[in-house]
This record gives structure tokens, C-alpha cells and sequence, in this order.
């Protein structure tokens, strides 16, 4: 407080005659221009966001107010404009007590005679009410603000609720302890279910024998807060045990804390889409005249099987076929022959499903039972009987007793030892010697029988048409240089895509060619391709071109046109003699008048030249080497056995064997080739032992000409030094 | 819009047991439009800095000082963005002592700051207060109260007092800033009042702890940082300046250290 303020002293009890003298003493105290001045300077102080001209005329409102003694008019008018700080107050009242306040006190009533005292308490009552005002003020729009606040979250909620109960899939809510808390009505409708049946449930009750380990591992990580979502198709059963299919999609909900809180599950019914799939399935897998699974599936099985069975586990087949199926077909029309074959479909499902095999029908009236678990022969025999035995009772249809025997081939062997292909084919042919001993019986597979039976089925019924339709291709086999690895030759193998039974090696049908004498003309077939071939590349690689290894059998060795056919494909094809070698076998009997001797020395004169095939499987009568005009001897694959596998006394003789055959081989300038070479440790030790040339899956498999070509450039053999 | 739409089904809730801003601001200016967690904070904000009260009352002087300018200037109508709770001297009774028929849109983020302000405007015809956020500048533009301002081609006095620097630099104050200043017509003016790091370096850490807990928390950032808001503007004499240095009432009202109430201020025109 500054020293030259006024300072009135104590108020006297109030009474006209002093109030007189009181207003006087404070005008000449100070006037009132000089108390507006001072109480204009105090409100600048105060500080406010009010320009100062405002501030001005505040300052002289107020002072004319409490002059006119208008003491709480005045402070409520300061307080309204924000003067509001206690500081104010104290200078304000300060500077009361040296008011020219004649009238103050009166006009409002205040305590009459302390003008500093009815200003503080007018001030303290403006400020108060003002507080009120502005605290309910502040308090209603709160509420309106909460209110509103609660109207839009009720309007969302309510958005959200119609969203989730009309939505149209499904969805759930459940915890993350895994109880189901909210269900809407398409995933109600979905289950069957009323909400009651399944708030409260686990969410782990809706386990199906269908769902795979992986969804409730991705289920648990969910849970567990590993994951955020998931989606798969899974069945659940609804209430009335029914089964539903659903696209499910389960989401993690978190708080904001970033725990979780809670599961959110959508499903949408696929049912319609998953029935319509696996009714798609079971029609390409399934036979729709008798429901069993159709040729594809037994293949597929069978491969899979194949692709998975244990090594040395075994499997059986039974091929069956009905004896009198064509007659009834025939006589009582198709209709009735398709009942027949529908109720021997289930005859046989009958009889085999429960012992564990699979029956289906391979078209026609040709039924196939698959052992995938076979403990010997005996288990393949078993279920043959039980073929037999399952249709030994007649059929009846249309009043028609019809007593359709079968014939069963059965075959046992272990997995790996023969492809699918090879599997069914050698049932069939086993079954054809049941039909061909008068059927209504079994046949047990024999690898020499089956091998006659392949051979004269095929050829017999297949081979004379099968070149005429282009049935025959050349694969080559490379013979490389066991000194380099570089190529040397290449072997012609024929193949027969056979329309029913696949590709067939030569070994399956050769033998009976030879035995008709359709070899002359498949021999010369065989010529003709692969003297083209080698034609072509003596043209387009010169000096690098391989020579061609072909095979010619006992027959066509003896053959009088022979000489002729080389002669003019020769010409045709313009290839150079010495890039031809033709192989025989031991087989080809020969004697010093034979024929096929002279024949052969007249091509050996032409510049071809002669090996001789498979040495050492027959007789291996050494005078060949002494009579045949040989350039080379190919190595029968029997004595290469595998060095680290082989049994050690065995091997070593072999060893010997081939040691000693390198050294005639030489000391003859004979080609010594070996054939079945598989591994680089055998190749390496047959070139220790001075072999010259090997051949086997080490250096090649036989290829088409195309792939063989791809080894040319790899491998450029035959360098020019 | 997305936006929008979001807005919508997610309703801000009504907190009052965290201190806003915009109460805070009328407890320092000695109002009582403040709850409890308000007057707590604010009086442990006053404890630690004293001068807050002032420098609240001189930014409320510079915004009467700049729309009164504005008005003289024939500016009709306003966009106060963060207006919070406008008791003494708000826009439209400032700019309606020159401007009888100026137009206000006021705009605030917080929901008891909006109803209060349209209880207090329910019989103004010519004002509007309006719910939005200046981080979302395509929804706040998209209302129809400022789209109705900005339509009429009409200069606009956009107010961004003391608001920046409750936008955190994660939501690219700037960028916003621009987005609004796009939406301006010609010739428009931007009136910017915002917290500086340079007036009181030693303020800045701990007030900004204290905001740091609330709602809103503070960025004080430095005069090249705020000067660049004006990009695009042409900023009017005498530039950005403290706040007591802007067009002062009378040339003492600057007071010798104008820096000590460091809330930077200008106000820039659209070409």
C-alpha cells in the first residue's frame, strides 16, 4: 500500500450530524476525479484482456457508483467484467476508506458508514453468484454434452445390435476362457439352437470328429493372444444332431490395454456348397451305377499306397471277373444286367468292407479288391474265397435266378517291386487263366506264367495291328567311355505304348514277336527308325555323332531278307556303316553253316559291325568269339552287383570274372561294354579293372532323341584329337 | 466419408475426472467453468509458473485485438477453431462492435466446451457452433455450418488461438494447417496464437508434464516451427511477435518483458 493513499480513520457511529462532517473530511481527502483516477489505475493493475478505453469507462462507472454510495452495483459490475483476483479486493477496500462516500451505505443498504466493508461484502456476494451461475452453467452442459454422448452411443449400440442380430451370417461371442456369452439369429438358425442352448456352453463342446488338429491348435493360439485371427471350413452338429458346414472366421478382441478381452466367431453355412463338392468328389471317384469307387480312385489309392507303404509291407490284388455276364446282358437286356451288377457290387462290399479292403469296379463287369495290409498269400487267397463264396449263392431279378460265377486272378507281392500299372496288368493276365480253365475260380500269380501270358495276350491280340497304328517308339540308352565319361554310343530300345496296358518294355513283348515272326517286320521297323535317327545326327554333329546299338533276335538274324532291308535303309538313310552296330545275343544260336553266321559276316564286310548281347546269362560258348566277326561284348548288368552291397565272396568273384573278361576283351581288341552301371564307385573300379565302356541309369536312362541331344551338348564326346 | 461415418458410431464420451483444456483456460482467467480435476491441475500449473494467468489474459487480448482488426479490415466472417469456453470478449461480440452482422462459427473438439458454447448462442442467429476435431480437417470442413461460411466466396478470419500446440507433431499440424488454408477463399486471413519454446525455455519441460497427463497434451514449439504455419500467408505487421507486441492497445501495454509471456501471435492474409 502506498504511504500517500488516503487514509480515513475508524467510522464514527453513525448520525446526521457526523455523516455531514464525514463526507466533507473525505471530499477534501480527496476528490472525487482523483479517487476515480486511483480506481481506474487499480483495475489496470488487475490486468485484463479489456481495451483500455473499456477499462476507462469501467473504472469511471464504477467510482460514480460508489460515490453515489451504489457500493454492490459497483462490484458486481467488476466482477462480471472478470475483476475477480482477492488482490483487487484488498486494494479496493484500501482505497474505500478515503472514498468520497457520503452517500455510501444507504443506497444499498449495506452496513451503514463502512463503505470498504459493504463494497467486500457486495463483491464477495457478486462473486459467489457468479461462481453459481457459471458453475451451473458449466454443470448443464455437462449433462447436455453426457446426455447427447449417451443418445449416440444408445443410436450406435443400437446400430450395432441391429447389425449383429440381422446380419447374415453367423456370429458368436464368447470369452477368451472360452465361454459362449451372445449368439445372433442366423448363427442361432444355423444351429438349430435357441440362445439358451448355447450361452454359457464351451466353446470347445462344438468339437466335431471332422475338425483337424490344426483348428484347435489355431483355436488355442487365439485364445492365448498368439494370434489375431483365423479362418477355415469346419463342420459343427446342430441341435437336432444334424451336421452344419461353415466357413469360419474367428477374431481376437483386445481392450485398449491391449489384453484380451473377447472371441468373436462369423460363420457362414456352406453346407449346400460343401455337399455339392463332395457330391462332385464322390462322382469322379465313385462308379454311379454301383457306387463303389470308380477305375480313377482304385489308381489313385493304388499309387498312394505305393507312394506311402512301408518298405517290405506287402499288398494284394484280386481282378475279378463275372463268368456269365455277357449272357445275361445279352439274353435278359442291359437294364437287368446293370441290377446284377449293382447287387454283385454290394455282395461283394458286403463280403470284403469288413476285413478292411477296398472294392471297386473297373468298368464293364471287371470288380477289383485292393489288400492294402497283406500278411502273405494266404490273405489274398482269403479274399478270393470270399469273392467266390459271396456270389456262390444265385441272384435273383425279375424273378430271374441267375448264378453268375466269377473268376479271380490274385496277385501278393511287396510294395516296390513292381509299378501300380504292372500290378493290375499281371491280376488281369492271372485272371485269364482262371477264365481259361473254365472259371468260378482263383489263379494265383506266377512271374514265368504271367510273363508267357503278358507276352501272348499282347501279341497275340495287339501286336500285328500295333505297327500299322504307330504304336512303337525308340528311347536311347548312352554307352559312355568309361575312361572319360564322354559318350560313346547310344542302345535303341523299342517301346510299345500299348492303348490298354501302358508302355511296354521290349523283354514283354519281343519274345513273342519272335515266336510269330512279327519281328521281321517290327526288326525292321526298328532298323529303319533308328538308322534315321543316327542319319540325322551324323548330319548335324559330324565326327561326333554316336554310334547306334540295335538289337537283333535269333530270327531276324537268320532272316533271308536281312542283309537286303540293311542294305537299302542304309541308302535311305544315308548313314555311314561304321556308325552302326548291330547286338545279338547269346541266344542266337549259331552254328558254323548258319545262315545268320553268313549274314552276318556279309554286313560285317559292309563296315557294320557286331556285339554280342548280355554275355555271360547263357552259355557264353567262347567259340562266338573265335567264329562271329565281333567288334564289342556287352557285359550282362548280373555280374555288376553294387561293390559296397554286394556279399563280399560273391562280389569278389564277379570281380575276378570281369577282371578277366577286360583282359580277353583287350588281348581280342574286342569293345568291352558293361551294362546295369549304377553307381560312380562301379564305374570307377570297372575302369580299374580296364573296361572300356559302361552303360546304366550312372550314365543315363533311355531317353527320347530329344533329351538324348541335350547330352550331346553337355557332354561333347568323341573329341576330334 | 469414412470419417464421418466412424464419427458417428463411436459418440465421444463425456469425461469430467481428467482436466481439458478448455476449462483449464477459463480457471486461469479466473472463470468458474471448471470442475475439480480442472482446478487441480491448473492451480499446480500456476504454482510451478505464475505468470499463466497473464499470459492467458493477454492472449485473450490479443484475440480482441486481432478480430478487432479484422472487423476494421471489413472481415465479416470467422472461424474460431478451438474456442473453447468464450465467456469474456468472445469473437462475435468483438467483431460485432465494428461488424454489427458478422457471422461465427465456433469450433471445438470437446463436447462440454460445445454444448456450453451453444447454450450461451442458442438466441444468436448469426452464430454456430459446430463439434470437430482440427486433426480431422476433411470432416470438420465437410460440416455444414463451415461449409455454409466458407461458401460464400467471402474473406474468412480462420483463429487458431492457442490450439496448435495441442496437436502433436505425430498428427502433422502443418499439413492440417495447409488442408484449412486451401479451403479459405481469397484474400482470407489466419489468426494464429501458439506456445513458444524460446520465451521461457525453462517453462517448457515441466508445463508440458502437466499437460502431458491430460486429454490434450502440450508441444511448444520454436518461431521458425510456428512461423512456418504461415505458409502461404503474407503475415500482416508487425509480424509474428510475442503476444503483448501485436498492435498494442497503447505502447506501454507491451510491458519490458514481452518475452515472458511466450505465446508467439500473427496474423497473415491470403493473396
Amino acid at each position: 500500500m502506498s504511504a500517500d493513499r488516503p487514509r480515513p480513520g475508524p467510522a464514527p457511529p453513525p448520525s446526521d450530524a457526523s455523516e455531514a462532517r464525514r463526507a466533507a473530511e473525505a471530499a477534501e481527502a480527496v476528490s472525487p476525479q482523483a479517487f476515480q483516477d486511483r480506481w481506474t489505475a487499480m483495475l489496470r493493475r488487475h490486468g485484463t484482456s479489456l481495451h483500455p478505453t473499456k477499462v476507462a469507462a469501467l473504472g469511471a462507472r464504477t467510482a460514480v457508483m460508489i460515490c453515489e454510495g451504489r457500493l454492490g452495483a459497483a462490484a458486481a459490475a467488476l466482477v462480471g467484467a472478470h475483476f475477480t483476483d482477492p488482490d483487487l479486493l484488498v486494494e479496493a477496500v484500501e482505497l474505500l476508506r478515503g472514498a468520497p462516500s457520503g452517500e455510501a451505505g444507504r443506497a444499498d443498504g449495506s452496513p451503514e458508514g463502512d463503505p470498504a466493508g459493504a463494497f467486500a461484502a457486495a463483491w464477495a456476494i457478486a462473486l459467489r453468484e457468479r461462481t453459481l451461475r457459471q458453475q451451473e452453467t458449466i454443470r448443464t452442459a455437462a449433462d447436455v454434452a453426457r446426455r447427447e454422448a449417451e443418445q449416440a452411443l444408445h443410436a450406435s449400440e443400437a446400430r450395432f445390435r441391429a447389425l449383429f442380430e440381422h446380419a447374415a451370417v453367423g456370429i458368436g461371442v464368447g470369452s477368451v476362457e472360452g465361454e459362449i456369452l451372445a449368439a445372433n439369429r442366423s448363427l442361432l438358425e444355423m444351429f438349430g439352437a435357441r440362445l439358451e442352448d448355447l450361452r454359457g456352453r464351451a466353446v470347445t463342446d462344438l468339437v466335431h470328429p471332422e475338425d483337424t488338429p490344426e483348428i484347435w491348435q489355431a483355436y488355442e493360439d487365439l485364445i492365448g493372444g498368439k494370434r489375431e485371427s483365423f479362418q477355415c471350413d469346419k463342420p459343427y452338429y446342430r441341435q437336432d444332431g444334424e451336421v452344419v458346414w461353415t466357413h469360419l472366421t474367428v477374431s481376437l478382441i483386445r481392450d485398449e490395454d491391449g489384453t484380451p478381452r473377447y472371441q468373436v466367431a462369423m460363420l457362414e453355412d456352406i453346407t449346400d456348397r460343401y455337399r455339392l463338392q463332395e457330391r462332385l468328389a464322390h462322382q469322379a471317384t465313385h462308379d454311379p451305377l454301383t457306387g463303389l469307387p470308380n477305375r480313377a480312385a482304385f489308381f489313385e489309392r493304388l499309387e498312394e499306397l505305393f507312394a506311402t507303404a512301408s518298405p517290405g509291407s506287402h499288398f494284394g490284388l484280386c481282378y475279378i471277373d463275372l463268368d456269365r455276364f455277357k449272357i445275361v446282358n445279352d439274353s435278359l437286356g442291359h437294364a437287368t444286367g446293370d441290377q446284377l451288377l449293382v447287387e454283385v457290387a454290394g455282395r461283394l462290399a458286403t463280403a470284403l468292407g469288413p476285413l478292411g479292403h477296398t472294392v471297386a469296379r473297373l468298368g464293364g463287369d471287371e470288380f477289383v479288391v485292393l489288400l492294402e495290409h497283406c500278411d502273405g498269400e494266404h490273405d489274398a487267397v482269403a479274399a478270393a474265397r470270399a469273392v467266390l463264396g459271396a456270389l456262390r449263392e444265385p441272384i435273383l431279378i425279375d424273378g430271374h435266378k441267375l448264378a453268375v460265377g466269377a473268376s479271380v486272378g490274385v496277385l501278393e507281392r511287396p510294395v516296390g517291386t513292381i509299378t501300380p500299372g504292372a500290378a493290375v496288368r499281371a491280376a488281369d493276365l492271372t485272371l485269364y487263366r482262371a477264365k481259361e480253365a473254365g472259371g468260378a475260380r482263383w489263379t494265383l500269380y506266377d512271374a514265368r506264367t504271367n510273363a508267357e501270358a503278358v507276352s501272348r495276350y499282347t501279341v497275340s491280340v495287339r501286336l500285328p495291328m500295333a505297327l500299322d497304328r504307330g504304336e512303337f517308339f525308340l528311347e536311347y540308352q548312352p554307352l559312355c567311355s568309361l575312361a572319360d565319361g564322354s559318350l560313346a554310343a547310344v542302345e535303341a530300345l523299342v517301346r510299345w505304348r500299348h492303348p490298354l496296358l501302358g508302355v511296354l518294355r521290349p523283354d514283354e513283348f519281343v519274345p513273342a514277336a519272335e515266336e510269330t515272326g512279327l519281328i521281321l517286320p517290327l526288326g525292321r521297323w526298328i532298323l529303319n527308325q533308328a538308322c534315321a535317327q543316327a542319319a540325322d545326327w551324323q548330319r548335324r554333329y559330324g565326327a561326333k555323332a554316336p554310334q547306334v546299338n540295335v538289337n537283333i533276335t535269333a530270327r531276324q538274324a537268320r532272316s533271308k531278307g536281312l542283309v537286303a532291308d540293311i542294305g537299302r535303309i542304309l541308302a535311305d538313310t544315308g548313314l555311314e556303316p561304321g556308325l552302326l552296330q548291330l547286338e545279338i545275343t547269346e541266344g542266337t544260336a549259331l552254328g558254323p553253316h548258319d545262315e545268320s553266321l553268313r549274314n552276318l559276316n556279309i554286313l560285317v564286310d559292309k563296315g557294320i559291325t557286331l556285339a554280342v548281347d548280355d554275355f555271360g546269362t547263357g552259355w557264353s560258348n567262347l567259340a562266338y568269339l573265335r567264329d562271329l566277326p565281333l567288334s564289342g561284348i556287352k557285359l550282362s548288368s548280373s555280374f555288376i552287383g553294387d561293390p559296397a552291397t554286394g556279399s563280399a565272396p560273391e562280389s569278389d568273384v564277379a570281380w575276378r570274372i570281369v577282371g578277366g573278361l577286360a583282359d580277353l576283351a583287350r588281348s581280342l581288341g574286342l569293345t568291352l561294354t558293361a551294362e546295369g552301371v549304377e553307381t560312380l564307385e562301379t564305374a570307377e573300379r570297372l575302369r580299374a579293372l580296364g573296361c572300356a565302356w559302361g552303360q546304366g541309369w550312372y550314365f543315363g536312362r533311355p531317353v527320347m532323341p530329344e533329351q538324348l541331344e541335350e547330352l550331346f551338348l553337355a557332354n561333347p564326346y568323341k573329341s576330334d584329337e | 466419408m469414412a470419417g464421418h461415418t466412424w464419427q458417428t458410431w463411436s459418440p465421444s464420451w463425456v469425461d469430467l475426472e481428467t482436466p481439458n483444456a478448455a476449462r483449464v483456460y477459463d480457471y486461469y482467467l479466473g472463470g468458474s467453468h471448471n470442475f475439480e480435476a480442472d482446478r487441480r491441475m491448473a492451480r499446480q500449473a500456476v504454482e510451478q509458473w505464475p505468470d499463466l494467468p497473464k499470459i492467458m489474459r493477454a492472449n485473450r487480448a490479443f484475440l480482441r485485438r486481432s478480430v478487432q482488426y479484422l472487423a476494421a479490415e471489413g472481415f465479416t466472417r470467422f472461424l474460431d477453431i478451438g474456442s473453447g469456453i468464450p465467456t469474456l470478449g468472445p469473437v462475435h461480440e468483438v467483431a460485432r462492435e465494428l461488424q454489427p452482422d458478422a457471422r461465427v462459427v465456433y469450433v471445438d473438439r470437446d463436447p462440454v466446451a460445445v454444448a456450453h458454447s451453444q447454450l450461451m448462442l442458442a438466441e444468436d442467429p448469426l452464430s454456430r457452433v459446430v463439434q470437430a476435431d482440427v486433426t480431422e480437417p476433411e470432416e470438420l470442413l465437410a460440416r455444414p455450418d463451415v461449409a455454409d461460411l466458407l461458401a460464400a466466396g467471402e474473406r474468412v478470419g480462420l483463429l487458431l488461438i492457442a490450439v496448435l500446440h495441442f496437436v502433436p507433431d505425430t498428427y502433422r499440424p502443418h499439413a492440417l494447417v495447409a488442408r484449412l488454408r486451401d479451403a479459405l477463399p481469397p484474400g482470407s486471413a489466419l489468426v494464429l496464437c501458439h506456445a513458444c519454446r524460446e520465451g521461457r525455455p525453462d517453462q517448457v519441460g515441466p508445463h508440458q508434464d502437466i499437460y502431458a497427463r491430460t486429454r490434450t497434451p502440450l508441444t511448444m514449439r520454436g518461431h521458425q516451427e510456428i512461423g512456418r504455419f504461415f505458409d502461404g500467408f503474407t503475415l500482416v505487421d508487425p509480424g509474428l511477435v510475442y503476444l503483448t507486441q501485436w498492435r498494442p492497445d497503447t505502447p506501454e501495454a507491451v510491458g519490458p518483458h514481452p518475452e515472458r509471456l511466450p505465446g508467439l501471435v500473427g496474423v497473415g492474409l491470403l493473396p
